[in-house]
């Protein structure tokens, strides 16, 4: 005889749950979340290490970073100055909340999560995956490169609509490339309307003190001072 | 390919969720947001194998699609988005920046045979 179960559960329930008592955890800490999401080579990591760089003498700052293989993105991003802890998520396409939990707890000789003004994830590089994954984060940031053309935004709608700000790097490319800014904004503004978005070049520094004064002014309103 | 992932949390959910319900798994009922990030296709490719060797082996896996639905200020009405790629009201063409729907990613309902008798 057939019968039907009534269930009625989130399939990443688990996730999300874990996911939320991090975020608790960082509200009393007062320690800004910020995930850092992009296709692979869009330059997360140059990026994350200039803006480490630029922080580390004024905030309390680190980064966890995952990766499918290798230390490397955790190694360049500690030449910043600020403390920086790899995942190696070995074949895994994204982080899950879990991760994070154990990688806090891993990193404590380099640094104490409850301590920091901010706390970086720079999630693996992936513009699919990464979008189901609650990481606990206050702000998860996508970004797209002026390299990658300028309908990466629709071809990705997911991720670009389920993140809260968008970050275009490589700008000191875009003459050379014939980038057409009009046609990402629109791009960006199509999938997301009203999303804040930043243009910068992590090589020059172009539009880096704008990133800057917005992370000090989320770190301010979340201290509550 | 996240869909894997999803499939195995599926199962061992809902192994927990069946412990007391004994029979066969005919279909498991889910849904899913078209702003899930979760793809049906690839998600029914994987369920085969997430559930060799469980008590799912062999069940139907489906799946009912969420539309994205969309707040739309000027309208003053939820409308559901023709293309997730124009978050834009199909009825005046306003901007609608806030979803009210289509992030689902739910187990509905399982169908058992049980034990000992045909279905």
């Amino acid at each position: 005889m057939a019968k039907l179960v009534e269930i009625r559960k989130q399939i990443l329930k688990k996730n999300d749950d874990l996911a939320q008592s991090l975020r608790q955890r960082f509200a009393t800490s007062k320690t800004l979340v910020v995930n850092l999401v992009s296709s692979p080579g869009t330059g997360k990591t140059e990026f994350l290490k200039q803006t480490m760089t630029l922080l580390k003498d004024e905030l309390k700052i680190a980064a966890i970073v995952g990766d499918l293989e290798t230390e490397n993105d955790a190694v360049r991003l500690r030449q910043s100055g600020a403390p920086a802890h790899q995942i190696e998520t070995h074949n895994m396409c994204h982080l899950e909340s879990h991760q994070i939990g154990q990688a806090i707890e891993e990193a404590a000789d380099k640094f104490d999560a409850d301590a920091l003004d901010i706390l970086f994830i720079e999630n693996v590089g992936n513009l699919v995956c990464t979008a189901s994954f609650d990481l606990g984060e206050d702000i998860q940031v996508v970004m797209v490169s002026t390299t990658e053309g300028e309908d990466k935004p629709l071809k990705y709608p997911t991720i670009f609509h389920r993140s809260d700000i968008c970050v275009i790097t490589k700008m000191d490319l875009a003459e050379a490339l014939g980038y057409d800014r009009d046609q990402m904004l629109k791009s960006v503004e199509s999938v997301k309307p009203n999303m804040q978005t930043f243009e910068v070049s992590a090589k020059t520094g172009q539009g880096m003190d704008t990133w800057i004064d917005f992370l000090k002014q989320r770190v301010a309103e979340k201290s509550g001072s | 390919m996240h869909e894997l992932s999803i499939a195995m949390e599926i199962v061992e959910s809902l192994t927990g969720e069946l412990m007391e319900t004994p029979g066969q798994v005919d279909v498991v009922r889910l849904r899913v947001g078209a702003f899930s990030g979760v793809i049906p296709e690839a998600l029914v490719f994987a369920w085969e194998i997430a559930c060799d060797g469980s008590r799912f082996a062999g069940s139907q896996l489906e799946i009912a699609d969420v539309p994205v639905v969309a707040r739309c200020e000027s309208c003053n009405a939820d409308r559901t988005i023709e293309s997730i790629q124009l978050l834009q009201c199909p009825v005046c063409n306003s901007p609608t920046p806030d979803i009210v729907a289509g992030k689902e990613l739910e187990i509905m309902s399982v169908e058992l045979t049980e034990n000992g008798q045909a279905g």
